[in-house]
């Protein structure tokens, strides 16, 4: 009634968590197959899901590669190049390649031109004594060059006159150096099958005199010649590209195949597991002693059967299996990150620790705030269903602005907690996103510190980025899961608490049996004393009685006086504390309760009709029953007409609402109870609700059933009370009189009071 | 929903304001980010790099992320407090429109329908505004500008997105296509099951009786199996869902890599670094792009669900306010608990039977007038006519000469003591619900109320309470049994000192003797008073002043008991079915 417990009972703690746990692992043992396998995939899944970063950074650096010089044949060809233009090797190469030829001759010849100035002449005869020095020839002039070079071949090369010329006098200028000199000064060179020729050395080797750093160079390979840029930009191993692609798709698709596996057998496994314990409950619901009935709550049972059932499900189909690949994750990821470096790893941990200490601080405050919430929106709701169900009366005693005023209150009250619980859940997200930010930055920092130290590599950090990324997301998962956990654990407790609840005796050894169509239909009280649990005196006590066969005994007594306690007991709901109940002399502890409740028909005045044809209704459990029999008795009754006049007769489905009236639902009860036609009935006579007509067509229908059995009435009508050959007058839960119509009026005891009240003015 | 949305102040409707410049501040610094993260892996990629720089970039990156995260909780804050306010609103109108409502729409509606509306579907529109208001700003506007920012950028990559999105929406849209019917079947199936189960346990006594529990847990065990296996074949359905979008994320990524690494290939040297660092940040800004989409086929999963709340909602604030406030306070002076119907007719609005048909009469100042017929005659109806809670159709009801519908109906109610067939009990102790209500006369004094109980009959079990008039009562009067709770609101009619008490088949939860009893010191105590009974037990009312049998919202019969007895069939009738000829006399 008030508000939604069920949804406040969802919020509390277990009990006893650890042994709640355990027995919910042993009542899982059923689905260990599909459980296990579950857990292995989603193990495996998380261990894909560490590997899958890892390559997708191999992916980076394959493709980054390509964006590098190609530093092997940067290498090569400024080895090349250095080898080429050592000084010494050069010397000697020059020295050839110029090959001065002077004949004295020549000597002569130039000592004694007129056209070659002393000073030439000097320094040609310093060249001729130091042939070596390529200084020496440079300086001179062309005419005597002119004499003293000759064309020669180098390495068969045709070197002419003139290119030795032009050589000398460009000596500064590589670019203008002639070919034939250029070809073997810069040999060429074949780097990755790329022949790169003289030209392209020369080129390069000019571009590289005004570039200072790496980058540069990568700038400026563009405007150098093919050969020079085709070996220098590294290519993309696309092999190995293409491999690693096809590696990831097949690691997404496997992951994708995992996870979706490891869902459909969890959800398997809670559903199935789900359905197992409702169907539990609702057979332990009929093993319980009735006494249980009356201590709990139909709402508390319904609770358990839908909501903490489905509290289970949902947590081990979503929070077992999150667990098991979040808590992988975590402890892959911190693995792997202390394999791979120490100190970032702990950078990587405590930068993600401090965020969750926020976050935890948040949680549980938040946690406050929806407990708090469950709670005054149990007191908003219960005054409004408060309200809501008595408006005539607030209306009439003009209560409207006393309710006013406490809806307000309370709707203040739900206000404060809505926005304060909902706000802190809001934030979990965003700062969850801070969390991975600021680790990431962090990483990133401490790497780059670490890497101008030394003592880690890039790829080091590359890892950690993706680590950091992949450590936060399992904790808040963790952290969620754990919660759902908690709340499994007090639901488990629940469902397990009532399956454990005291069941009634056991009967399987009682052999007994009396047959219903050999019962002669006496009953005999001996000294019965009944007292109900908790209670301190005792309900009945010391009561004998005898009822004959075929006779009617009434029951009578004001409202909530305790007439159902004699229906308890007769049809052995609950035990008799003391004395004994015979059957045709047999003890009805001697025969099971089945056995009891073969042998008698009950029709209860607060008439229960189920979800159902009226046909389902009336035949209700009995078997082989023909529709003949149905109307037969439905005639006899009386209904037969009005259910013919029903949209769909005999199949109308009819439910526990307002469909029929209480009259009609009391028509089909009695109509059930004649279909059982047992030799013992009790009746509950209706009261109030039913139309005086349909009240007549009751009580011939009720007087039809009492025929020929031994029946015991909870009267209301003075006719059947006068006519019963025993009348049982219960107040307070006890019996305090008993005898006929006549003899009690004699006694002028209570029986005499209630019977003449209703004349009094 | 958009309706409801109607009923936001102009303070919230600021506050939302102020939440979109924050969302969209907020998706600025979130779209920001990529670029400084993708300047940072460069940064840690490239071998000379400087820290400083690497600690700039961070920094302003973590300044982006502390920005973010700070217009997000202040966003967070401000969608809080617009859904909770929305909420405490919405429940505010319901509560005032039901409490203002006439009875017929109150009976059309049923009093648990609209409960669960003011409760229930209130929570559920909250908590849709507070997840939509967030998502439903911030996805669009993070899809638009994400895919502004990419656009231009690459067609091949564009073109990839573009399909992975489609890929995500077709997925989606099959599932919701397939699934989202069947969503709606479990509810009507878990339903089926708690009517099997709440069905058994109310039934319990029956079902032993019957030795019917094999056939019960057949029953549950059939509607258990089809919930098991709908929500089976729901869950792993839909159990495809996150796999798939995994799926597309990742392969996406992998795709504009691959599609990048041609592109750099193919690239001269120059272009091929800024091409990379476009390939990272576009695959950020593709992750985004896909989340937005993501979260605005949630909203459309979401949606469905509030916007039958909110039609639940609207239909209860839609409805019109038929019974209208007089001017009147007071009746014709000198006329004290005179109540008169003058040929009224009567149908409940778009019904096509009269339940009362040209009813008239008199009742005057200390007269007792009774009404009895059968179920559904019209007579609880008829004495509801007077405390206004229907409005007759046509005819007059006059309370002191005065017509009911020009009273203030709080100072009408003032004349009138009203109880209902249906006990009511309030949360709280006795005596607060003796004094229930006001009367316009003040506070009641504690003699009053002691006295009420007393003429009531309550006094002996209110004294033997643990606290006796003190005691509190739970709500609903779980504590205290029928005929207790029936005295109590009696009581509470007593205690106004009305010059009109009404009781709607008041008497019949009490027994024959407390009945008697009580009715006996009523007249004593109310002498000036008039009463209007509704009674189906004859003892209650044969000694009432004047009698009106009704049949079918006619009046068959008035008179005394006698004379009905005489000249009345259906009276006749009905008392030979309660008492035996000699007792009638």
């Amino acid at each position: 009634m008030n508000g939604r417990p069920e949804m406040s009972a969802n919020n509390d703690k277990a009990k006893n968590f650890k042994i709640t746990m355990i027995r919910l692992i042993k009542e899982l043992r059923g689905y260990r197959t599909l459980v296990i396998f579950s857990i292995i995939l989603a193990v495996l899944g998380s261990v894909l899901s560490i590997i899958a970063p890892n390559k997708l950074s191999d992916l980076t650096n394959e493709i980054q590669s390509g964006l590098q010089i190609n530093n092997t044949n940067l290498e090569l060809l400024n080895n090349h190049i250095k080898e080429q233009t050592e000084p010494e090797t050069l010397y000697q190469k020059l020295n050839d390649i110029i090959n001065v030829r002077v004949s004295s001759k020549t000597i002569n010849l130039i000592n004694n031109s007129n056209e070659i100035s002393q000073t030439e002449k000097e320094e040609f005869n310093n060249l001729i004594n130091d042939r070596t020095n390529l200084e020496n020839i440079k300086s001179l002039s062309n005419n005597i060059l002119n004499l003293i070079l000759y064309d020669s071949e180098y390495k068969n090369q045709l070197i002419t006159k003139e290119d030795k010329i032009e050589f000398l006098n460009n000596l500064e200028n590589i670019n203008n150096y002639p070919n034939s000199i250029k070809n073997i000064i810069f040999e060429p060179i074949t780097i990755d099958e790329v022949i790169i020729n003289s030209n392209d050395l020369v080129t390069y080797l000019t571009a590289l005199q005004s570039i200072s750093d790496s980058n540069e160079l990568i700038i400026k390979l563009s405007s150098m010649p093919k050969s020079i840029s085709n070996v220098l930009s590294s290519d993309m191993n696309w092999e190995q590209i293409k491999l690693i692609c096809i590696y990831l798709f097949g690691l997404y698709i496997f992951s994708a195949t995992f996870t979706y596996l490891e869902s459909i057998s969890m959800t398997d496994v809670a559903n199935k597991f789900a359905r197992r314990l409702r169907q539990n409950i609702s057979i332990k619901i009929n093993k319980l002693p009735l006494k249980f009935f009356d201590k709990h709550r139909i709402g508390d049972t319904l609770s358990r059967v839908t909501n903490d059932i489905d509290m289970i499900a949902q947590s081990l189909n979503n929070s077992l299996a999150t667990l098991v690949s979040s808590l992988t994750l975590f402890i892959g990821t911190i693995i792997m990150m202390f394999v791979t470096n120490y100190l970032m790893a702990l950078t990587a941990i405590i930068s993600s620790l401090i965020g969750f200490a926020l976050m935890f601080l948040v949680l549980k405050k938040s946690q406050k705030y929806f407990v708090l919430r469950q709670v005054e929106i149990g007191n908003l709701n219960a005054h409004i269903e408060e309200i809501y169900s008595s408006i005539n009366v607030v209306k009439a005693y003009n209560g409207q602005k006393e309710a006013n005023y406490k809806f307000e209150q309370l709707n203040k009250k739900v206000y404060d907690c809505n926005r304060k619980g909902q706000f802190l859940s809001g934030i979990m997200m965003p700062i969850m996103h801070f969390i991975g930010n600021f680790g990431y930055v962090a990483v990133c920092i401490v790497g780059a510190l670490l890497t101008s130290n030394g003592s880690i590599s890039f790829g080091v950090i590359v890892a950690f980025i993706m680590y950091v990324r992949l450590f936060t997301s399992p904790l808040s998962q963790i952290a969620q899961a754990m919660t759902s956990i908690q709340s499994t654990a007090a639901a488990s407790e629940r469902v397990f608490e009532f399956l454990d609840e005291e069941e009634m005796d056991d009967e399987s050894h009682i052999v007994k049996k009396l047959s219903k169509n050999e019962a002669k239909g006496k009953i005999e009280f001996k000294n019965i004393t009944f007292k109900y649990d908790g209670n301190e005196k005792p309900t009945i006590y010391n009561f004998s009685a005898t009822a004959l066969p075929g006779q009617k005994i009434a029951i009578v007594g004001p409202t909530g006086a305790g007439k159902t306690t004699m229906v308890n007991l007769l049809m052995k709901f609950y035990d008799i504390t003391d004395g004994d109940i015979l059957i045709d002399g047999v003890s009805t502890k001697e025969i099971t309760r089945e056995n009891v409740h073969d042998l008698f028909t009950m029709v209860l005045q607060d008439t229960w009709i189920f979800n159902g044809t009226i046909k389902e209704n009336i035949v209700f459990n009995k078997k082989n029953v023909k529709q003949k029999d149905i109307e037969k008795v439905c005639k006899k009754v009386g209904i037969d007409h009005l259910i013919k006049t029903m949209p769909k007769g005999y199949d109308t489905i009819i439910t526990d609402d307002d469909s029929v009236s209480a009259g009609e639902r009391q028509l089909i009860t009695i109509a059930r109870g004649m279909i059982d036609n047992a030799p013992f009935l009790i009746l509950d006579e209706a009261t109030s609700n039913v139309d005086t007509r349909t009240e007549e067509l009751v009580q011939e229908a009720m007087d039809k059933l009492t025929e020929n059995k031994t029946s015991f009435i909870i009267a209301h009508r003075l006719s059947t009370i006068k006519n019963a050959d025993l009348i049982l007058v219960i107040k307070d839960g006890n019996i305090i009189e008993q005898g006929t119509h006549n003899e009690l009026l004699e006694k002028k005891g209570f029986y005499f009071e209630l019977y003449n009240a209703q004349f009094e003015k | 929903m958009l309706k409801l949305l109607k009923k936001l102040t102009t303070f919230e409707w600021i506050m939302i304001a102020i939440s979109v410049v924050l969302i969209i501040l907020q998706v600025w610094l979130d779209l920001k980010m990529p670029d400084y993260m993708s300047n940072i892996t460069v940064l840690v990629q490239t071998p000379d790099s400087e820290i400083s720089e690497i600690l700039i970039n961070g920094g302003y990156m973590l300044l982006c992320a502390l920005g973010s995260l700070v217009f997000s909780i202040i966003v967070g804050y401000l969608a809080a407090t617009i859904s909770a306010s929305l909420a405490r609103i919405l429940r505010k109108s319901l509560f005032n429109k039901v409490e203002n409502m006439s009875m017929d729409d109150i009976k059309k509606f049923k009093t648990s329908s609209l409960i669960t509306r003011t409760t229930n579907d209130v929570t559920q529109v909250q908590m849709f505004i507070s997840l939509g208001l967030q998502l439903l700003i911030k996805a669009p506007i993070t899809a638009i500008w994400a895919v502004s920012k990419i656009l231009n950028k690459n067609w091949e990559w564009s073109l990839l997105t573009g399909v992975a999105v489609l890929i995500l929406l077709f997925t989606i849209g099959v599932l919701i296509i397939v699934v989202m019917p069947k969503f709606k079947k479990v509810q009507l199936l878990i339903d089926n099951m708690n009517g099997v189960m709440r069905e058994n346990l109310t039934g319990i006594r029956v079902v032993r009786a019957f030795n019917a529990e094999k056939y019960q847990e057949n029953k549950f065990a059939e509607v258990n199996n089809s919930l098991t296996k709908l929500q089976l074949f729901n869950q792993k359905t839909f159990g495809i869902l996150s796999p798939v979008m995994y799926l597309i994320m990742y392969c996406l990524t992998l795709g504009i890599y691959m599609v990048g690494a041609r592109l750099i290939d193919a690239a001269n040297m120059g272009e091929k670094i800024a091409l990379f660092g476009e390939m990272v940040v576009f695959s950020s800004y593709a992750m985004q792009v896909i989340m937005s989409f993501l979260m605005l086929a949630m909203i459309f999963m979401l949606l469905p669900r509030a916007e039958v709340s909110a039609g639940r909602i609207n239909e209860i604030l839609d409805v019109k306010i038929k019974i209208k406030d007089g001017k009147v306070k007071m009746g014709k002076s000198g006329v004290q608990g005179k109540v008169e119907f003058k040929n009224v007719n009567f149908k409940y609005p778009n019904a096509e039977e009269y339940v009362l048909k040209n009813i008239s009469f008199v009742a005057n100042a200390g007269e007792t007038v009774a009404f009895i017929g059968l179920t559904g005659s019209g007579k609880s109806t008829l004495i509801n006519l007077v405390p206004r809670f229907y409005d007759v159709t046509e005819g007059e009801v006059l309370v002191n000469d005065v017509n009911v519908k020009d009273y203030e109906q709080e100072s009408l109610h003032n004349l009138i003591g009203y109880v209902p067939q249906k006990a009511v009990i309030f949360k709280g102790t006795i005596k607060s619900n003796v004094a229930y209500g006001e009367d316009g006369k003040g506070k009641k004094s504690e003699g009053k109320i002691k006295e009420a109980i007393k003429v009531a009959q309550a006094k002996d079990f209110v004294l033997k309470m643990p606290k006796k008039y003190d005691t509190q009562i739970s709500q609903g009067g779980t504590n205290i049994s029928g005929g207790q709770k029936q005295r109590l609101s009696i009581a509470r009619a007593i205690a106004r000192d009305p010059e009109i008490y009404i009781f709607d088949d008041t008497f019949s939860a009490l027994d024959f003797k407390t009945d008697a009893k009580l009715r006996k010191e009523l007249k004593e105590y109310t002498k000036n008073a008039t009463t209007l009974i509704v009674a189906q037990r004859i003892g209650t009312i044969m000694h009432a002043d004047k009698i009106i049998v009704l049949e079918n919202g006619k009046c068959v019969g008035m008179g005394s008991h006698k004379e009905l007895l005489e000249n009345c069939e259906v009276y006749k009738q009905i008392a030979l079915s309660q008492l035996s000829e000699g007792e009638l006399q």
